[in-house]
């Protein structure tokens, strides 16, 4: 247990985290390491790619089913896929009901209890979106994750975000052990998207930890519910993952406290970069009449 | 006729004078929509069938009466039980209230626990601010020594994590850096309080002894010949723990308390109000690492418990709530057996008191068919001493017993030709003893204050044994453990049995040819 590695990846919806993070962990797979992922996104796509199939059995549906969590053998909810990385979904409500942030306490806890966490490595946690609320911060609470990974893009949306996400960081930080490992940028293909990923990193005070280009091959493999490394391991993407892999490992230990930024400040960090133009404070809440009426007073 | 001060009629009689019973007819009527006399007998009747009992059993989606309560009742009752401890549940105040007037009315004491006072906008926000003043509050106005801290649903749905908060708040400066504050996470949604007593002392031990949560090293074993005693979720604390005491007393041994919460809940009226009183001290409780032995009495009051406790390399024993003379012999002799110590003279003669005893009641208890239902540990305890006395403990319920508890259950009953007949219901609830109560008839109920409705719907008479028993007082006074507590049960089974033979015999000229004097 003592040399258990816990990771978390954290990001924006639809930023690619879960795409990043099995891709990654595939890698790390590739090198020996024991792995085990739990997704707590009630989609339940974090192990897809690795499962070759969405997993069904996820842990709360089959809770649900049996009448209580205490009925649940882990062999019910533990698959194995590629590289016998071991894989469980949390799952959750249909959107729009019931508490996703409670069955991720509920999973977890399970896992624990049930000694899902013997005779591993690593453990990586797939968070969805923000850290909405308590339950989605339970991967980072003491004796949980370590290190946690934000997957972003030069997308202000996706940088608003994993300021959030280091605010999360931050408030945990001080009490227990969980630190900011970096930056991942999934490559969008925005504007100066490196320059501006490089710059965020700096003032949350940590490092892009791997920038990873844009390649069609991601998707392909994606259509084959397969990585990258296992669908075309000698692809100039597959070693991208391996690389960003390898850095994770050599990563231990040297997490940081994050130091988020106000909206004002990310704004103006935009504003630096040539991303946006530098607001008229004067004509903010104007409409066109007035704006119309004082040219006129003026001229 | 209303009232007058003259001559104040009591509740009793006061609703069967005519006006009443005349307005409550009226409401009747009028009000209620009500179905003929006729066709709620019929109902009634068909309730008490085979059929219904199916359908009953059938059931999947609804709970009626469950013989359980919340796990943080049982984080309170495990708190209290060390020295100067105060309980501080995480979440709303009318959960505290619960647990606090629960106690109250079964110990017949004051139940002091606060509660962090949780509101709607803690709800969103979280609740780190109720804990920083809470604690604040609870530390300066209530002066414990400690304050256990467990959880409610609302702060557990919405995932505060009472480690980091705990940690926020000390530096906040609400309690002194080195003041004990363990904790424990017990949602009322999971389990029963039997989980939460178990979570709570478990999280109260491991804040001594690993370290108290990084904040100092943790304590290095150094094995002493000592044993340490967990009693579990218990309504006869009171009585067990000093029976306990009595009897490791006369074998001589070296012994710690884990959780001794008999004083705290039997108070002396000397004038003096104790909000705390006894316990086991916080000393003891880091020191009870050193011991070579832990005892529970009652396994699943203490799974997560025991687990920990393993690790630590200490002799293990696990008892079902052991009630009677075969349940009673096999607790002294693992006593015996750990300590090296031996059984004293003392205690061989009230066993062979309770021998005695037996054998004088014997005739009136063979063969009576019994139904059971409480926490898992005290149906097994009873369903053994009741086989002993050759009695058959026909329909054993714990709605917070487990499929594993079942199957145990199972092995008592074909341990013994009394358990023949016998089923173990684990995870049903009071409406399906309803059923088994009409279906399959006992001759007596052994429950809590609850099953008083059991009582009067079957015909049942019944035997208060268990926890919360409300309606009748002080028997938490007794213990139920030792040869003397088995003679306490063994006289509550016997007296209901004789008041119920004089029931049956009391007409005049009737049946009174067997009101006898000598039973």
């Amino acid at each position: 247990m003592a040399s258990l590695r816990q990771i978390a990846f954290y990001g924006k919806g639809g930023i690619g985290k879960s795409t990043t993070s099995q891709n990654t962990l595939a890698a790390l797979a590739d090198l020996g390491q024991k792995i085990m992922i739990v997704g707590c996104d009630p989609k339940a796509d974090s192990t897809r790619l690795i499962l070759h199939a969405k997993a069904q059995d996820t842990i709360l549906s089959l809770a649900a089913e049996a009448g209580s969590v205490e009925d649940l053998e882990l062999e019910d909810v533990l698959k194995v896929g590629y590289k016998d990385i071991k894989c469980v979904e949390s799952g959750g409500p249909e959107p729009g009901v019931g508490c996703a942030g409670r069955g991720v306490i509920t999973s977890i806890n399970f896992l624990e209890e049930n000694g899902a966490y013997e005779d591993i490595d690593y453990v990586s946690y797939d968070v969805l979106g923000d850290v909405v609320c308590g339950g989605f911060a339970m991967p980072i609470r003491e004796n949980k994750a370590q290190e946690i990974y934000i997957v972003m893009s030069g997308e202000m949306m996706a940088m608003y975000a994993a300021n959030n996400i280091s605010k999360g960081i931050l408030k945990y930080a001080n009490s227990g052990g969980v630190r900011l490992g970096g930056l991942v940028c999934n490559e969008r293909q925005t504007d100066k998207e490196l320059e501006l990923a490089e710059a965020l990193a700096k003032k949350l005070g940590t490092t892009l930890i791997h920038f990873v280009p844009r390649d069609n091959v991601v998707q392909h493999a994606e259509l084959r519910r397969m990585t990258v490394l296992e669908y075309a391991p000698e692809s100039k993407q597959a070693d991208e993952y391996r690389q960003l892999a390898t850095k994770i490992h050599a990563n231990q230990g040297k997490g940081i406290i994050p130091t988020p930024i106000t909206m004002d400040e990310l704004e103006a960090m935009l504003m630096e970069h040539g991303i946006m133009k530098p607001v008229d404070e004067s004509i903010v809440g104007k409409t066109a009449a007035e704006l119309a009426a004082e040219a006129a007073a003026v001229a | 006729m209303s009232q007058n001060t003259d001559n104040v009629i009591d509740h009793f009689n006061l609703f069967r004078s005519p006006e009443y019973v005349e307005m409550f007819e009226n409401k009747k009527k009028n009000f209620e929509n009500p179905e003929t006399v006729e066709k709620v007998e019929e109902i009634r009747e068909w309730t008490k069938t085979w059929e219904y009992r199916e359908k009953n059993f059938a059931r999947d989606s609804l709970t009626v009466n469950p013989a359980k309560a919340c796990q943080p009742l049982g984080a309170v009752f495990a708190a209290v039980g060390f020295e100067s401890t105060l309980p501080f549940v995480h979440g709303s105040q009318g959960c505290v209230a619960y647990y606090r007037s629960h106690f109250s009315r079964h110990f017949k004491e004051p139940s002091s626990c606060v509660s962090s006072s949780m509101t709607e906008d803690a709800a969103v926000f979280g609740g780190l601010n109720n804990m920083i003043d809470g604690l604040a509050n609870a530390y300066n106005m209530y002066k414990p020594k400690m304050i256990a801290v467990s959880t409610t649903c609302m702060a557990e749905v919405i995932g505060d994590d009472l480690n980091a908060f705990i940690k926020s708040s000390k530096e906040k400066g609400s309690v002194p850096v080195e003041f004990d504050v363990p904790f424990a996470h017990t949602p009322a949604f999971v389990g029963s309080h039997i989980t939460g007593y178990d979570n709570t002392l478990k999280g109260i031990i491991e804040h001594f002894w690993d370290g108290k949560a990084g904040t100092v090293p943790a304590e290095v074993r150094a094995p002493n010949g000592s044993i340490n005693f967990i009693g579990g979720f218990d309504g006869y604390t009171v009585g067990n723990m000093r029976e306990i005491k009595r009897i490791f007393g006369l074998m001589g041994i070296d012994y710690t308390i884990l959780a001794d919460n008999s004083d705290v809940w039997d108070t002396p009226a000397d004038g003096e109000f104790r909000m705390y009183d006894g316990g086991t001290t916080l000393e003891q409780a880091r020191l009870a690492l050193n011991a070579k032995a832990t005892i529970s009495m009652q396994e699943y009051c203490t799974e997560k418990t025991m687990k920990f406790i393993e690790t630590k390399e200490h002799d293990v024993a696990n008892f079902n709530h052991p009630v009677g003379v075969a349940a009673t012999d096999k607790f002294l002799m693992e006593v015996a057996r750990l300590t090296g110590k031996t059984v004293p003279a003392e205690l061989e003669k009230e066993r062979g008191r309770l021998v005695d005893a037996i054998a004088d009641s014997s005739a009136h208890i063979h063969g009576k068919k019994f139904a059971i239902y409480g926490d898992p540990d005290m149906c097994m305890g009873l369903a053994g001493f009741l086989m002993e006395l050759g009695a058959e403990p026909v329909h054993v319920l714990a709605t917070n017993g487990s499929k594993d508890w079942a199957v145990k259950m199972q092995a008592l009953f074909d341990s013994s030709p009394f358990g023949k007949n016998c089923h173990a219901y684990a995870g049903k609830d009071l409406w399906h003893m309803r059923s088994l109560l009409f279906t399959e008839p006992v001759d007596f109920l052994i429950g809590n204050t609850y099953g008083k409705y059991l009582e009067r719907d079957t015909g049942t008479p019944l035997i208060r044994i268990g926890f919360p028993i409300f309606d009748r007082h002080h028997h938490h006074r007794y213990p139920v453990w030792g040869y003397q507590g088995a003679m306490n049960v063994l006289v509550w089974i016997l007296d209901k049995i004789f008041d119920e033979m004089d029931k049956n015999t009391i007409v005049p000229a009737k049946t009174d040819y067997s009101y006898d004097i000598i039973r």
